[in-house]
């Protein structure tokens, strides 16, 4: 689950790190209060999950009252890379003298925590990692270890050594049991603050937030699981209605749909849909061992789906039996008014019986998955 | 000789008692899985299958003293607990099929064992099967898997079914085949793996299954290049059209900040001059011809 900004910097003044004066608003109308709040020139900003927010228009400088209210107009109308944002985060002009980074996330290949220090912030850290690779301080934490005062002290002095004057190091070092205990007490993946700006008055503060909540995790953490619930983010509605079911959904942009078992099975289907020219529509994983409920559930929620011409079903039967498979996609059928093709692979456990039962409702079913998505992707170009 | 496993492999199973635990316990006994024990706090004295169950692991090894393995089918909330009475009680191999384990949890249980020496198989994976010896300490259908000298290391299930099956369609059946598991956080990675069976003499050939997320692809790629593997090695990669900040179902499989993509790793395997089959159907034939190499 990712946060937004404004929910990210509540975060970070509830562990202390320092954050600019801002108002939250919802309607245009809100804009008086929160220039008398923050002040002028001010700073719009969209709350959206999109990256390069920025350069996409979703950040602007008002100078006045009037500019801000036309100004979060011209965005909630225009939208930032297609999403329209409902919340907007009005906040003080800072006065900025440098651009920093500073994150901790999880570096998987070493099982370790890693903070990552940069006197280059304002842009990606990918784009950091690829241009200045040298600007980048990285300290190491082993979890049985946990964060220590010399974790502190390597980011600080890998700064100074960087070029950046002490006193602001230190600063920026301050800030890392901050962003650690935030990290460990709300079980996030990412806890980023770019840019971290140093203010020409001396001080650092954070200018943006990206949190990032483990979905592992979220049973810990009822309240967000309810914030979730209310707005799902950068989840489509169906995604949604997926998630309930306890499938791993995706929609993407092409007319194939994809169900398989299996995550690395459903992912090679896509790769297939593609390798014939097709364009997949979704990621369908229905899971282990899913009976006809879950299979019917599944195939209504892709059929639900305007852009989807034909969906490939492929199932490899080992605890999952086809016959339920094929009894789920029956009751489907029945249930939905639908003339999209489905094409079922399915091989394992009661194969024939499946079989027998797609075969008497006139749906093709193939033992070999090439050959089965080869004829779906026919099908979505109105072939076959 | 197998990986891992071998013909002293004793099991215990914890959560031996739930649906999943009781179903898998029948089936891996049935195949030849010598499941000796199980435990679920609070049923001890119970049987499953005519396996004793235990209150504690430390029970269950003080009256079976053989265990030397033990498969978790505890649900995510509990299982890290799990896994630390078993690595504590001196268990040197535990799998983890539990899937769902909060990262932060997964990071600190799994250095936590290797800190003790017991290997993870998982989290979130479908075990390992030896089917020469017959030991499955896993969830995988049996039945796809022969003896033979194919060694597979896999991120995911049921597509090392699919890839397994396919092999033994072709002849190609297998030493010993590992699920390590679709979570970023991995108790083995591909690299250690890749070493295990490049010494084990049952071994003449290894499949990499792969997939978006993390870089332990890139990492056998270039332990490829740097130490060698006298093995041939041919690979699959799942998600080439996975779109970039998604989760694709695995906890693991997701490209973020600008890395972990199917091109990148691909790419990387193929440097090392690691085949790199296109579809999962290709495997087999890729193997074949690198053996008779």
């Amino acid at each position: 689950m990712k946060l937004y900004e404004y929910e990210g910097k509540d975060l970070f003044e509830k562990y202390g790190v320092p954050v600019p004066r801002r108002v939250l608003i919802e309607s245009v109308e809100d804009v008086d209060r929160a220039i008398e709040i923050v002040g002028l020139p001010a700073v719009v900003k969209a709350q959206v999950l999109v990256g390069g927010r920025g350069r996409a228009g979703g950040i602007k400088v008002a100078k006045s009252v009037d500019e801000a209210k036309h100004v979060v107009e011209e965005i909630r109308s225009r939208g930032v890379r297609g999403v329209r944002p409902r919340k907007f985060l009005l906040e003080e002009f800072v006065d900025i003298e440098r651009e920093l980074y500073l994150s901790i996330t999880v570096d998987r290949s070493a099982r370790k925590y890693i903070v990552l220090a940069s006197s280059e912030g304002g842009i990606e850290i990918e784009e950091i990692a690829r241009e200045r690779p040298e600007t980048i301080v990285k300290v190491f934490i082993d979890p049985l270890e946990g964060l220590q005062p010399h974790h502190v002290r390597y980011v600080e002095r890998g700064l100074v050594s960087r070029g950046i004057d002490g006193s602001t190091a230190r600063m920026v070092a301050e800030l890392v049991p901050k962003l650690f205990r935030l990290m460990m007490d709300l079980d996030a993946e990412l806890v980023e603050i770019n840019p971290l700006a140093k203010t020409r008055d001396g001080r650092v503060l954070a200018l943006d937030s990206k949190i990032i909540i483990d979905d592992n995790a979220l049973y810990r953490h009822p309240d967000l699981a309810k914030v979730l619930e209310e707005d799902p983010r950068d989840f489509t509605p169906l995604e949604i209605v997926a998630r309930r079911y306890g499938f791993s959904f995706v929609e993407l942009d092409g007319d194939v749909a994809v169900i398989a078992n299996g995550a690395g099975l459903t992912m090679a289907t896509m790769d297939m849909v593609a390798e014939f020219g097709g364009k997949p529509a979704c990621f369908l994983d229905i899971g282990g061992g899913a009976n006809r409920d879950r299979v019917r559930e599944a195939l209504k929620i892709v059929l639900t789906l305007p852009r989807v011409k034909t969906v490939i079903v492929n199932i490899f039967g080992g605890i999952t039996r086809c016959d339920e498979v094929a009894r789920g996609v029956v009751e489907a059928l029945q249930s939905v008014s639908s003339t999209k093709p489905i094409v079922v692979r399915m091989v394992g456990t009661n194969e024939e019986e499946g079989r027998r039962i797609l075969e008497s409702v006139g749906i093709q079913v193939f033992s070999d998955d090439l050959e089965a998505v080869k004829k779906a992707v026919e099908l979505a170009r109105g072939g076959g | 000789m197998a990986i891992l496993v071998d013909e002293r492999t004793r099991v215990l199973v914890q959560g031996i008692t739930g649906r999943e635990g009781r179903f898998h316990t029948e089936r891996m006994l049935r195949y030849g899985t010598r499941i000796v024990a199980g435990v679920t706090p609070g049923k001890g004295g119970e049987n499953v299958h005519g396996v004793p169950v235990y209150d504690t692991v430390e029970e269950a090894l003080k009256n079976h003293p053989e265990i030397n393995a033990s498969i978790i089918f505890v649900p995510a909330r509990f299982a890290t607990d799990a896994i630390f009475e078993a690595v504590d009680a001196g268990i040197k191999l535990v799998v983890v099929i539990t899937e769902g384990i909060p990262l932060h949890e997964e990071l600190k249980v799994v250095s936590y064992a290797r800190s003790r020496g017991t290997v993870i198989v998982g989290p979130n994976c479908p075990g390992l099967i030896a089917p020469r010896l017959r030991v499955k300490i896993g969830i995988m259908p049996e039945h796809y898997f022969a003896p033979g000298n194919v060694g597979i290391v896999s991120r995911s299930g049921t597509l090392t079914y699919e890839i397994a099956a396919e092999l033994t369609r072709h002849g190609l059946g297998q030493s010993t085949v590992i699920g390590i598991g679709g979570d970023p956080i991995t108790g083995l990675d591909f690299v250690e793996v890749v070493k295990m069976f490049e010494k084990d003499p049952e071994t003449h050939a290894i499949v990499v299954i792969g997939e978006i997320g993390g870089d332990a692809e890139e990492r056998l790629a270039s332990y490829v290049e740097n130490h060698g593997v006298s093995k041939p090695i041919v690979a699959f990669i799942a998600g080439r059209t996975a779109p970039p900040g998604k989760r694709m179902g695995h906890a693991g499989a997701i490209i973020s900040m600008g890395r972990g993509d199917a091109a990148s790793k691909i790419r990387a395997l193929q440097r090392a001059g690691i085949e790199v089959a296109k579809l999962p159907h290709e495997v087999p034939k890729l193997v074949e011809r690198a053996l008779r190499r």
